[in-house]
């Protein structure tokens, strides 16, 4: 049996996920971290991306994550994000749709836009587009 | 004397009203049930992020500075006040107010204002207060969420960093047991970083004064977002209860009304039965 670590997941709402997993690919800030088992204590600001990780029996697993932080200690990992959902429970085509509409408020920005905002409407959509897909390969 | 018609009329408004009530009770108790679970499935990401707060504080260190960490002398405060936006449950937004208010006559010092929460309290307060600075009402109609805590954390949080406050206090019935409340006034601003962290050797992607920065808004808001949840179910404990104690109240008044219509009709029955015997007897 391979060597495992415990990955947990929680969004301010509820606690998403509490798992033994054998890797899992995790959207810093800066990139993608790989964290597998026994890796160094590490924290990170995470941002909206696709989180993905192998459980025990082989099968990988997608999350959208829209950003929040990540500790690794203990060959215990936590992700405190702001929102997450499965790839299971993302609707594609919803998703396609906030995708669009946030990229053409980004294109032709009219005064009231915000444009923080637009953009991380933009990445989250991408986020939960990018998860979707995995999920359904 | 009332009628004996009289007598029945007041029962069946009084079991009209104990329908009401046992239904409200029921409703209060499922709805408690679902805000325990929130508060329960809110708990491990408030305390991991605390964990993680203070391992970051611990790294950052002494120097470590931010607008939500300074201390000044306290002459302007603001009081925010999370009350329930509907009555019905016993003293629960009384109790809260009171001690709110004599928190207030207690600190003679100290300039409040107010940011209130919850329909009961911003009635009381703005007929009585002039200094309110921001409302809130209508969200515990349905369950709280985080984006509430996240807009309510925002004003509270702009108005210490600009300076306009010294000081933010937190007055809210925290959820102790089903039969009573906890009322706590509690200083939310500026933040105590808790101290019980581990000495654990991080790597850091960034900085941890940066990272310190980040984390310091949300800790105000997941305590935020936990206080209201905590509201929210205090409210509908507080709810139960005393919608047990009108339940059962309206239950002696029927068995007491139903004594006394009795009696009135036996005594109308007696009255009769003297009126044919002596009539009776006056033939004979």
């Amino acid at each position: 049996m391979a060597e495992t670590f415990l990955l947990e997941i929680a969004t301010p709402e509820k606690s998403l996920l509490k798992e033994q997993v054998t890797e899992a690919q995790i959207p810093g800030a800066d990139g993608y971290l790989g964290i597998l088992p026994q890796h160094a204590a590490l924290l990170s600001r995470l941002k909206p991306g696709v989180l993905t990780f192998v459980t025990t029996d082989g099968k990988e697993h997608a999350i959208a994550v829209h950003g929040g932080f990540l500790e690794v200690k203990d060959n215990h990992a936590r992700c405190l994000v702001d929102q997450a959902e499965r790839a299971q429970e993302i609707d594609l085509t919803r998703a396609e749709q906030a995708q669009k509409k946030a990229l053409e408020q980004l294109n032709n920005q009219g005064i009231d836009l915000d444009i923080g905002d637009a953009l991380a409407a933009a990445m989250r959509a991408e986020a939960r587009i990018e998860a979707a897909r995995k999920a359904s390969k | 004397m009332p009628s004996l018609i009289d007598f029945r009329r007041r029962i069946r408004s009084v079991k009209n009203t104990q329908q009401i009530t046992k239904a409200m009770k029921m409703v209060s108790a499922a709805k408690l049930r679902r805000a325990q679970d929130r508060v329960i499935a809110a708990r491990p990401y408030s305390k991991m992020l605390r964990d993680m707060l203070a391992n970051v504080a611990a790294a950052a260190g002494e120097g470590a500075t931010h607008p939500l960490l300074e201390v000044r002398e306290e002459k302007k405060a603001l009081l925010v006040l999370v009350t329930a936006d509907r009555g019905l449950c016993g003293g629960f937004n009384g109790n809260l107010i009171k001690r709110a208010v004599a928190f207030i006559r207690e600190n003679p010092g100290i300039e409040f204002a107010y940011e209130l929460v919850g329909r009961k309290g911003r009635d009381f307060f703005r007929k009585r207060y002039s200094n309110v600075v921001g409302e809130n009402v209508g969200l515990f109609l349905k369950a709280p969420t985080y984006s509430d805590a996240i807009e309510i954390s925002k004003l509270v949080m702009d108005k210490y960093a600009s300076g306009e406050v010294d000081a933010v206090y937190l007055a809210v019935n925290e959820f102790k047991s089903v039969m009573a409340p906890n009322i706590s006034v509690t200083k939310i601003l500026p933040l105590e970083v808790p101290a019980d962290a581990s000495t654990t050797d991080y790597i850091y992607e960034e900085k941890p004064e940066v990272l310190l920065g980040t984390l310091l808004p949300r800790y105000v808001e997941v305590q935020m977002y936990k206080a209201l949840l905590e509201s929210a179910a205090a409210e509908h404990a507080a709810r139960m209860t005393a919608m047990d104690s009108a339940s059962s109240n309206a239950g002696d008044v029927i068995e007491k009304l139903t004594l006394y219509m009795n009696r009135v009709r036996q005594a109308a029955i007696t009255k009769e039965i003297i009126e044919i015997v002596s009539g009776a007897q006056a033939l004979g």
